[in-house]
């Protein structure tokens, strides 16, 4: 039995710095672990809770009911606002906490950084991996309101959803793997981030339409697509375009007319910025880690 | 094969009464330094081979924590590296990584995931796991509800019934029930036999000479010692002895001392047969205790008296020169008296003496001198405990007929 069999093993390495290609080496060998740990915080979360999953379920129907009914009343810009917000909220949402979960992840998970060896970036992964959970099962919600109403999805640009979630996905990543470390040695981060948030959700195109604010920009002289520069922008208008579609008001248009491609574009680039950002973010990373576990 | 090579590492800490934790803060401090730093190791260097088992010695922060958990990753080195091969398996605090909120099952899959185990074969060691850890009935309730002791026993169980490489463990023995220790420790040795490497951090002197190939003593994020477990464990006892002396002054001397002006003690040496500059006796050596008395005016009856305790102060021997029918003579000017221990029964540990010089008739004490003398002996076998049986094996081999 007492074969030698440690050079079968690939060399470990604990050194003060590391190049960033080694992390990403790591977080895909501890690929398992990440999904433990999004089942984990899925599981912790309903722990004890008699509907457990069906609560995420819930959150979006009660939104639905509530708003549908408010705004029979008030009276709505244009139609199927209810499901304009939906599409609207349910993207940011993934967005928001993701970035706030992750923030939170190092230090909420101290009894972990201080004693157990592993990959610290997958804590911040997870976060985003269960905000991605949450937001699936929100969607099925979202899906079966489209066929109960036969709402008509545009299918000229449904098959953008895919790449438009990994865009969000990719960049809610690299934000949350940077403040998660940030947040470690300035315990305001989470706070502030929270008030920063509030400002981006309004930067955003959810309450309101994507044309309305290029229409503004351009009569000031300015370029229309302005808006884009919000990195959640591309995604969400994508997301607004496949599901919601142009249709609903008369004589107004709520989403730019360009073709799938020029959606496509638009969230190339920002996945590309994203990536680069995400790389960026492993290497500030790998800075702040070594320190993790003698602050906490 | 080298399996764990520690390359001048150090670590600095930062000590602050004030650390910056918010963003006003910061501002407010930017570019003032309002810590301390400390070094919790300096420049180590140490290369294990696979299959080694170290004891790692060294008193209350001298810094051994930290170098496991630089080994296993959880800290990085501020300098220096460590480089590695195979499966580690790091039992650092009890019930490490363990979520209070989930069942011991979730617990045990999670803690496995740690260890980079995929699902598949950590469901093979399941059951021994939780037979290990005596848990059977237990194991899917969630563990907050657990006590301290099986909190430990369970993280005992997944790391070391996952087929680890290299075993880093931290003092952890150190808890649970004396039958579970005992397991554990058979287990460990069980692992040892199959080759695995071993790294622990001890307390116990005894324990480390017991199962270590090779015993490191840290004293202030030094390294000290590096060796074999006899050597290295009398390293540790001095720098903790001249830790304890740094802390509380003056050793105790020169208590009392109303005797007789007519005689005193002036010195006690210890003699054994090796080089004259080795600081301690080896197990079942003689060793030679020489008492140098004065005189000023000559004194007819005196005995005189030989104690010997051990580290705990309780009493292992006393005798005097009556009692061992060898009475001293009237004492005259500068005299020295020597007890002769043929072969010292001791295994190890430090030894106080002390001496009286009592008078024969109604026993009054005339000088005595005690805390100021110790010996030390070391043992070089593997044997535990605290007395050297003299003991040989024997074993029969079954006659065929």
């Amino acid at each position: 039995m007492a074969t030698s069999s440690l050079s079968d093993h690939e060399l470990q390495l604990v050194a003060p710095r590391q190049p960033v290609a080694a992390h990403l080496r790591d977080i895909w060998r501890f690929r398992e672990l990440l999904r433990n740990l999004v089942r984990k915080e899925l599981k912790v979360k309903y722990k004890n809770s008699a509907l457990g999953f069906v609560w995420s379920m819930l959150n979006p129907l009660f939104l639905l009911l509530i708003y549908g009914v408010a705004f029979s009343i008030l009276g709505t810009a244009f139609d199927y606002f209810t499901i304009w917000l939906l599409i609207g909220l349910l993207v940011w949402n993934l967005f928001n906490t993701s970035i706030l979960a992750g923030t939170a992840s190092i230090t909420g998970n101290s009894y972990l950084v201080n004693k157990v060896r592993f990959p610290r970036e997958v804590l911040p992964l997870a976060s985003v991996g269960a905000a991605l959970v949450h937001f699936f099962l929100q969607s099925l919600v979202l899906v079966v309101v489209l066929a109960v109403v036969r709402y008509n999805v545009d299918w000229a640009y449904v098959w953008l959803l895919p790449f438009a979630l990994v865009t969000l996905l990719v960049f809610a990543a690299a934000l949350a793997v940077i403040f998660s470390a940030m947040n470690v040695y300035l315990r305001d981060t989470g706070h502030l981030l929270e008030l920063a948030m509030m400002a981006w959700f309004w930067l955003s195109p959810i309450l309101y339409y994507y044309m309305l604010v290029a229409d503004k920009l351009v009569e000031r002289g300015l370029n229309g697509n302005l808006l884009l520069l919000n990195p959640v922008a591309a995604p969400l208008i994508t997301f607004q375009r496949a599901l919601y579609g142009t249709a609903a008001i008369p004589g107004k248009q709520l989403l730019p007319d360009g073709s799938p491609l020029w959606y496509f574009r638009n969230l190339g680039i920002v996945l590309a910025a994203g990536t680069v950002l995400f790389l960026i973010a492993i290497k500030i990373f790998d800075r702040a880690e070594g320190n993790f576990a003698e602050v906490m | 094969m080298t399996a764990i090579v520690v390359e001048n590492v150090s670590k600095k800490f930062r000590l602050s009464g004030h650390k910056i934790r918010s963003i006003k803060e910061g501002a407010l401090k930017l570019g003032r330094n309002t810590y301390e730093e400390f070094w919790a190791l300096k420049d180590i260097s140490l290369t294990i081979d696979e299959g080694e088992t170290i004891g790692i010695l060294g008193h209350n922060g001298s810094g051994k924590s930290t170098l496991l958990k630089c080994i296993s990753g959880i800290l990085k080195p501020t300098t220096g590296e460590v480089r590695l091969r195979g499966r580690i398996a790091s039992l650092l605090e009890l019930g490490a990584g363990f979520h209070p909120d989930l069942t011991g099952r979730e617990n045990v899959y999670i803690n496995a995931s740690f260890l980079g185990i995929p699902k598949k074969e950590i469901a093979k060691h399941f059951d021994d796991i939780v037979a290990f850890a005596e848990l059977e009935h237990f194991i899917d309730q969630q563990v907050k509800y657990y006590s301290s002791g099986m909190y430990v026993r369970l993280g005992f169980a997944v790391a070391i019934n996952v087929e680890p490489d290299i075993l880093l463990v931290d003092e952890v023995l150190a808890v649970g029930d004396e039958v579970f220790q005992k397991k554990c420790i058979d287990r460990v040795e069980e692992l040892q036999g199959e080759g695995k490497t071993i790294l622990f951090v001890t307390h116990g002197a005894d324990l480390a000479r017991k199962i270590c190939d090779r015993v490191i003593v840290l004293d202030h994020g030094d390294m000290v010692a590096n060796g074999a477990p006899g050597e290295s464990i009398r390293i540790f006892r001095e720098y903790l002895h001249g830790h304890l002396t740094d802390v509380e002054g003056e050793p105790v001397a020169e208590t009392a001392r109303t005797h007789d002006p007519r005689v005193h003690i002036t010195s006690v040496s210890f003699e054994h047969p090796g080089q004259p500059d080795r600081r301690h006796v080896f197990a079942g050596e003689p060793l030679t205790i020489r008492v140098g008395i004065e005189t000023v005016e000559p004194v007819a009856d005196a005995v005189l008296g030989l104690e010997v305790r051990d580290a705990s102060g309780e009493v292992l021997y006393v005798a005097d020169t009556e009692m061992l029918g060898a009475p001293l003579p009237p004492l005259v000017g500068a005299v020295e008296v020597a007890f002769n221990i043929g072969s010292l029964p001791l295994l190890d540990g430090a030894f106080p003496i002390s001496i009286q010089l009592k008078d024969r008739h109604g026993g009054r004490l005339l000088d005595f001198r005690e805390g100021q003398d110790t010996f030390e002996v070391v043992n070089p076998t593997r044997a535990g405990g605290s007395i050297l049986l003299p003991v040989s094996v024997e074993t029969t081999e079954p006659v065929t007929r």
